[in-house]
């Protein structure tokens, strides 16, 4: 009698458990329904010991300073951050001054335009939201520094990959709008973006050729670093709080029994 | 000093060897104090680990107070500068990444340990008397911790931020004839604009402080009484309690460390998992969100609002099933404590607790049949429980046998029933 009470009670203490999950893995999953299931790419940045390939970034930064540049900006990086795809220090200070930022005023009082510096964060393509509209179609293409953690729910890097080499025909018979391009991962299906990617559309300093699936592969993993730079060294560190921790546990585990068995004489 | 005070002070002094310590103690009595609240603090022998969550909820409570106060340190309160300032601690500031995924998981993990030492509490029965006001004390601490936990998720100023704030602000205005002025005063403004931004701040920065406060009156209180146990029967003698150290520190340090390794696995594995994506898009007046969705902690009643047409009702239903609490001492007219005792009401709790989850589930969906009529009838069930349920149980319940001690059951281990 009394032990068939214990076996309900943790039946429902499991079925209290899985209901609390429920709970909160719905958050995660309600926008991801309108579109076709994502490919899943094999990410080096997944699991316990994740980290970026640095080529890979690289490469990725390339296209995005190359392509999506022109439409984009990153608003929360500093081309001192690109020292973390590997760069040496020359090679950010170069890298940095391919590009123009508006300063002042100088002593003149008179405002000027000056190679860009690594403390310098990623120069926008617009000066402003409006200039950015108007230049596209009335829709404003979104800063990318963090584009990867909104579209967590959508699968995150998988998801830009997908909208990367999602450009398809039209199906027969939809008919779409001035200004707007079939796009498989996108919500709706109709994006404002004009395909970005084409094969060989730039050259990879390191030789690879320019698939589109490459680049798409490498910007997304650029994104994802972008949207969240801390990760490497996030899992370096977590790895050992938990065996530190688990250590503690066992000592605490000898000392608790040590200590009660003295308890129950 | 009354002769009394007088002795009890000796007995401390008494055991106190190092002259330093005594020497204080003499002059100010803190040493005695700590010695005899935290050493030989009496505590019932059979406490389970439930009861290790207060425990815990106090060291969560000082994770809280240490990073954010060091995260307030970067932080800049101003509509266009709060959210590049939260990106600035997650880029640029030493370990700042560290310090916001511990204070921003910490809000998850605090409130999931108060949930379970808030229903250890109900399935143990330790609100009855004398525990009453130790009891509502803990609600006040639990309301608390609700306003700066919606106070808290607004400061990084991302979309859920926003418009989390503007649409439980917005609540206000159903309160009859004065509505719209007391949402004007809360906003200080005609929206949730700059001036919302700072006195949140302001009261983010203060509240966990009055927490810390309660908390020292809920421990207070708690040692006055002594702590409840898992059969719900008073200490009778002294082979029915253990000295606090080394028996219950011993196993509070296990179950912190478990807890502890399962907090670290989120900070460090999953930091965004119980976060909102939408947050990662500054706040924007002029796009609503497609769905608003609160925290996971605020979801049950979020659905019970949702769930009740009227928007007047709605907002006194939500504040409702959590100040209900504050009555359940005196809705429950049994006389035994412990569920373990009373075989109707243990899965009448049970259900309880299920409900709440399947609320807070209903919560996180879009507002919509059938989720509504599941949260209608969840509602019904969760007033129900503690206004028809709670009172007249007791009128049928034949409760069980209880043991005669505490120590019984334990020290005669072979007929200890739940070690069959
Ligand atoms: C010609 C300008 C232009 C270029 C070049 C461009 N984009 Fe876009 N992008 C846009 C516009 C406009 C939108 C907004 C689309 C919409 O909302 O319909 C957009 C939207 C996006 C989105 C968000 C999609 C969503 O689901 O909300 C992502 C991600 C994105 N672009 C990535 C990129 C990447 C990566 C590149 C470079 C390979 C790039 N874009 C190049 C104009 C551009
Ligand atoms: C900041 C949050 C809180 C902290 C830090 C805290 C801390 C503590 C501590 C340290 C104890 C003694 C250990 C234990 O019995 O678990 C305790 C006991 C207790 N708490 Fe809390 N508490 C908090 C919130 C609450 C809430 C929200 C409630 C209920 C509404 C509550 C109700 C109780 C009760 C009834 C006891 C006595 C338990 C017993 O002896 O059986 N507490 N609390």
């Amino acid at each position: 009698m009394k032990k068939n009470t214990r076996v309900i009670k943790n039946a429902l203490i499991i079925a209290s458990c899985i209901v609390l999950l429920l709970t909160i893995l719905p958050i995660k999953s309600n926008a991801a329904s309108e579109t076709s299931p994502l490919e899943k790419q094999s990410w080096p940045f997944k699991g316990i010991l994740g980290h970026f390939d640095k080529t890979s970034l690289r490469r990725g930064y390339e296209v995005y300073t190359q392509v999506c540049a022109a439409c984009h900006g990153m608003r929360f990086l500093h081309y001192r951050d690109l020292r973390e795809l590997g760069y040496s220090k020359a090679q950010v200070v170069a890298l940095a001054a391919l590009n123009e930022v508006e300063d002042g005023p100088n002593d003149e009082g008179e405002y000027y335009s000056r190679l860009a510096l690594p403390s310098d964060i990623f120069i926008s393509p617009f000066p402003n939201d409006a200039a950015a509209r108007v230049a596209n179609n009335n829709v404003l293409p979104p800063d990318l520094s963090l584009m990867v953690a909104e579209k967590a729910a959508q699968g995150g890097a998988d998801f830009i990959y997908a909208l990367m080499i999602g450009y398809k025909e039209a199906p027969e018979g939809s008919e779409l709008k001035e200004g707007l391009y079939y796009n498989t991962a996108f919500k709706g299906q109709e994006i404002a973006m004009p395909p970005p990617l084409f094969e060989d559309i730039i050259d990879f300093s390191d030789g690879t050729e320019a698939s589109i699936q490459q680049m798409g592969f490498d910007v997304a993993q650029f994104l994802a670093w972008a949207a969240d730079p801390s990760l490497e060294q996030r899992k370096r560190i977590g790895l050992r709080v938990i065996i530190f921790l688990g250590i503690f546990l066992i000592i605490a585990i000898m000392y608790k029994r040590r200590v009660w068995t003295r308890a129950h004489s | 000093m009354t002769k009394k005070q007088e002795m009890t002070q000796k007995q401390t002094n008494k055991t106190l060897q190092n002259p330093i310590l005594k020497w204080i103690d003499d002059r100010l009595p803190i040493i005695g104090l700590l010695q005899r609240e935290y050493i030989d603090y009496p505590t019932p022998r059979n406490v389970n680990y439930f009861w290790s969550f207060g425990a815990i909820a106090t060291i969560m409570l000082l994770v809280m107070i240490v990073t954010g106060l060091v995260l307030a340190m970067q932080y800049t309160a101003h509509v266009d500068l709060a959210f590049s300032s939260v990106q600035r601690i997650m880029r640029d500031v030493n370990y700042g990444w560290l310090l916001r995924t511990i204070h921003m998981n910490g809000a998850s993990m605090f409130f999931l340990a108060v949930y379970i030492h808030l229903y250890r509490g109900m399935y143990y029965g330790s609100y009855k008397k004398p525990r009453e006001l130790l009891w509502i004390l803990g609600v006040v601490i639990f309301l608390l911790m609700m306003a700066t936990a919606f106070t808290g998720y607004v400061l990084p100023w991302g979309q859920m931020s926003y418009w989390a704030a503007t649409v439980i602000t917005n609540l206000f205005s159903a309160i009859p004839i004065i509505g719209e002025q007391v949402v004007a005063f809360l906003w200080g403004g005609f929206s949730v604009d700059n001036p919302t931004l700072n006195r949140f701040f302001v009261l983010h920065f203060l509240l966990p402080f009055v927490i810390l406060a309660v908390v020292f009156l809920h421990i207070a209180a708690l040692h006055v009484t002594g702590s409840n146990n898992p059969d719900g029967i008073d200490v009778k003698s002294a082979r029915d309690t253990l000295p606090f150290h080394p028996y219950i520190t011993s196993k509070d340090s296990l179950a912190i460390l478990v807890f502890a390794i399962g907090y670290a696995m989120v900070v460090f594995y999953a930091p965004n998992f119980l976060n909102h994506p939408d947050n990662a898009i500054p706040a924007n007046p002029l796009s609503t969100p497609e769905h608003i969705v609160p925290e996971w902690y605020f979801l049950p009643f979020y659905a019970i609002l949702r769930a009740i047409p009227n928007k007047l009702l709605g907002v006194l239903g939500l504040f409702g099933g959590v100040a209900i609490l504050f009555f359940l001492p005196f809705l429950d007219r049994s006389k035994i404590r412990s569920c373990r005792y009373r075989p109707l009401y243990r899965w009448l709790l049970w259900l309880f607790v299920i409900d709440t989850m399947f609320l807070g589930w209903l919560g996180s969906k879009p507002a919509e049949e059938p989720y509504i009529l599941w949260a209608r009838l969840g509602t019904v069930y969760y007033f129900g429980f503690f206004l028809v349920l709670t009172p007249l149980i007791s009128l049928i319940e034949r409760p069980a046998k209880l043991p005669a001690s505490i120590s019984e059951p334990v020290l005669k281990t072979s007929d200890h029933p739940r070690d069959s």
